[in-house]
C-alpha cells in the first residue's frame, strides 16, 4: 500500500527553522530522503516553493472558478511538501513519519494513496458486462 | 495503547537488515546474529506496550541482542581471550548515531542469497532478514504453511554454518556471477508474484512488490551496477501493469486485450529513470537491461499495433545471442509475427518444437495455436490450444486456453 506524507508548516515552525542554519536542515532533510531511498520504499517526494508570488488559488464556489493570491495565511498551516512510500503496513507507514526531521510546529498528515481495489464498485460494472459477454459466448447461462 | 505485535514488525520491517548485519558484522556470525535479533524481538514485544516504543528503535534492538551476545560469552565455561576480547569491545562500543552501513547490508544480501543455498531457502531468508518481513507475512505470500517457512530458514543457517560462510563481500572474480546470484533472486520473487506458478490467482501483487522493493534496495547498494538499475526497471514496468491484467472475475487479460489507460503511468517513469540509470553507467545492456528495454517498448505504446516492433525483435535478437533460451526464441517469435507476420514466426516455433524444447511446457502449443489461428489453420490451431491449456498449471490461464480454443 501507498501512503503520502504531506508536511505542513505552520509560522511557529517558519520562525523556529530561521534559527537554525538552511544548511543544517538540508542535511537533515537530506539523510532522511536517502534513509528512504535506500530502503527501497520511497516512490515520490517534493517540496513546495512557500514565496507568495510564486502560488495562487482557484476558487469553485462562484460560478466561474476565480483565481486570487491567497489567502494562505488563514489556515497558518501551509502544504510545505509531500513523500509518497510504499510500505506493507500502516504502522510501517508511521514509523517512517516518525522519523521526519520536522520539528514543533509542523505536522505530517498521512494519508493512504487509494488504488484500483477502491473503486471495485465502478470496475465492476464494466466487469460484469464483459463477464456476461464470456459467459453468453461460452454457452454459460 | 499501542498494538505492540504491529508496532514491532514495522521496526523490524525497517530495521532488520541493519540490525542483523551490524551483529554479524561483530559476531563474524551471521546465524548467531539472526538468532540475537529474534530474541531482542522477543523482549520488545514484551518491554514496548509498557515502556512504550523507544525514540530510536532500532538502536535499541541491536543494543539488547549486543547484551545478549556479550552475557552469553560470559556465561561460557571456556572463556577465551577471543571471547574476552570481543565482549570487551562490544561493551565499550557506544550505540551512538545510527549510520548508514551500506557495506554490511550488501554482505548480509550475498550472504541470504549464497549459492550453497536452495532457491527456496535464499528466497525465505532473503525476505526475512532482508525485507523485514515476519513468518507469517513470508509463508502467506509464497502460499505455504508458517513451519515450512521456518523449516526453510532453520536449515539455511545451518548450511550456511556448515559451509562456514564467511560474512564477508564475495572476491572480485566472484563478484559477478555473486551479483548475478543475488538478481536472480529479487526477479524469482518477483516472477512467482507477477505469474504465479501455484494458485489459482494470476497476480500475488504483495510478493512482487516486496521483490521490487528488494531490488530499488540491490540498486542502492550497487549504484555502479547497470543490471541492478536494469532489474529494478523491468519489475517496475511489468508491475505497471498489474491493475490492467487481471479482470474482475480474477481471469487474466493477456497485453493485446489490455486496458492500457490502467496501466501505471507513475511506475512506467519511475522504469524509465531506473533503465536511465542502468544505461548511465556507460557499460552498455545486459540481459535485464534488454528485458527492461523491451518491456519500455510495451509500456509507451499507445496500441498492440502502434508499438515498435522491428525494435523488440532486434532487442529479442540481442538477449538470445546474450543468454540464449527457448522462451527468448518463443518471445522472438510473438515480436516477429507482429513486426513481419504469422508465417516467419511460425517458422521459429516449429524450429523449436524440432528441437524439442519446452517440452511438457503449456508455452509452446499456445503461440504455436495463436499463429496457426491467424493463419486461417483453425482445426491445428484448436488441437494446440487445448493441449497448451492441458499442460498450464495455473488454473486461470488453463481457463483462458480453453476459451481461446472455444472461441475458434
Amino acid at each position: 500500500m501507498k501512503y503520502m506524507l504531506i508536511m505542513r508548516a505552520t509560522d511557529e515552525a517558519r520562525e523556529s527553522y530561521e534559527q537554525v542554519p538552511f544548511k543544517e536542515i538540508i542535511e537533515k532533510m537530506g539523510a532522511y530522503n536517502e534513509s528512504l531511498t535506500k530502503a527501497g520504499v520511497l516512490l515520490a517526494a517534493e517540496g513546495l516553493a512557500d514565496a507568495m508570488t510564486d502560488n495562487f488559488l482557484v476558487d469553485f464556489s462562484a460560478e466561474a472558478p476565480i483565481v486570487t493570491d491567497g489567502p494562505y495565511g488563514e489556515t497558518h498551516e501551509l502544504f510545505s511538501g509531500f513523500w509518497i512510500i510504499q510500505t506493507s503496513s500502516k504502522e510501517e507507514a508511521a514509523e517512517w513519519a516518525r522519523r521526519c526531521p520536522l520539528g514543533p510546529g509542523s505536522t505530517l498528515e498521512v494519508r493512504r494513496v487509494t488504488e484500483m481495489s477502491d473503486f471495485a464498485e465502478f470496475a465492476e460494472t464494466d466487469a460484469l458486462v464483459n463477464e456476461a459477454a464470456w459467459r453468453a459466448e461460452n454457452g454459460q447461462e | 495503547m499501542i498494538d505492540a505485535r504491529r508496532t514491532v514488525d514495522a521496526v523490524w520491517r525497517i530495521e532488520s537488515a541493519r540490525i542483523v548485519s551490524t551483529l554479524a558484522k561483530m559476531t563474524g556470525d551471521f546465524g548467531l546474529a539472526e538468532d540475537l535479533a529474534q530474541e531482542a524481538v522477543v523482549d520488545a514485544l514484551a518491554q514496548w506496550p509498557v515502556s512504550g516504543v523507544p525514540q530510536n528503535a532500532g538502536a535499541w534492538l541491536t543494543a539488547v541482542a549486543k547484551r545478549k551476545a556479550i552475557d552469553g560469552w560470559r556465561r561460557r565455561q571456556r572463556l577465551d581471550e577471543r571471547y574476552r576480547a570481543m565482549a570487551h569491545d562490544l561493551d565499550e562500543a557506544g550505540d551512538g548515531e545510527w549510520q548508514l552501513i551500506d557495506d554490511s547490508v550488501l554482505r548480509l544480501v550475498f550472504i541470504t542469497c549464497h549459492p550453497v543455498l536452495s532457491r527456496e531457502a535464499q528466497v525465505a531468508l532473503t525476505l526475512r532478514v532482508v525485507g523485514g518481513l515476519t513468518t507469517e507475512e513470508i509463508a502467506r505470500m509464497l502460499l505455504v504453511p508458517v513451519p515450512t517457512v521456518q523449516q526453510r530458514i532453520v536449515r539455511a543457517k545451518k548450511t550456511l554454518a556448515a559451509a562456514q560462510v564467511p560474512f564477508e563481500a564475495p572476491d572480485p572474480n566472484e563478484w559477478s556471477s555473486r551479483l548475478g546470484a543475488v538478481l536472480g533472486v529479487v526477479y524469482l520473487t518477483f516472477t512467482e508474484g507477477y505469474a504465479a506458478t501455484s494458485g489459482d490467482r494470476w497476480i500475488r501483487p504483495e510478493l512482487a512488490n516486496e521483490a521490487l522493493r528488494l531490488g530499488r534496495l540491490l540498486a542502492e547498494l550497487v549504484p555502479r551496477e547497470p543490471e541492478a538499475h536494469g532489474l529494478v526497471a523491468l519489475m517496475e514496468f511489468q508491475a505497471s501493469r498489474f491493475a490492467a491484467r487481471v479482470a474482475h472475475d480474477g481471469t487474466a487479460i493477456l497485453l493485446t486485450d489490455q486496458d492500457r489507460s490502467r496501466w501505471d503511468h507513475a511506475q512506467i517513469r519511475r522504469g524509465r529513470a531506473a533503465l536511465l540509470r542502468a544505461d548511465g553507467v556507460g557499460r552498455g545492456r545486459a540481459s535485464y537491461g534488454l528485458q527492461a528495454a523491451i518491456a519500455e517498448c510495451h509500456a509507451v505504446a499507445p496500441s498492440i499495433d502502434d508499438t515498435y516492433w522491428d525494435r523488440i525483435v532486434l532487442l529479442y535478437e540481442a538477449l538470445g545471442r546474450l543468454a540464449p533460451s527457448p522462451v527468448v526464441e518463443l518471445n522472438r517469435a510473438v515480436a516477429v509475427s507482429m513486426a513481419t507476420g504469422p508465417a516467419n514466426a511460425l517458422r521459429i516455433v516449429d524450429q523449436l518444437a524440432f528441437d524439442g524444447a519446452l517440452r511438457g511446457s503449456h508455452l509452446l502449443p499456445s503461440v504455436r495455436g495463436e499463429l496457426l489461428a491467424r493463419l486461417g489453420r483453425t482445426e491445428e490451431a484448436r488441437s494446440e490450444l487445448l493441449t497448451a491449456a492441458r499442460l498450464a498449471t495455473n488454473e486461470r490461464e488453463s481457463a483462458v486456453l480453453r476459451a481461446k480454443a472455444a472461441a475458434l
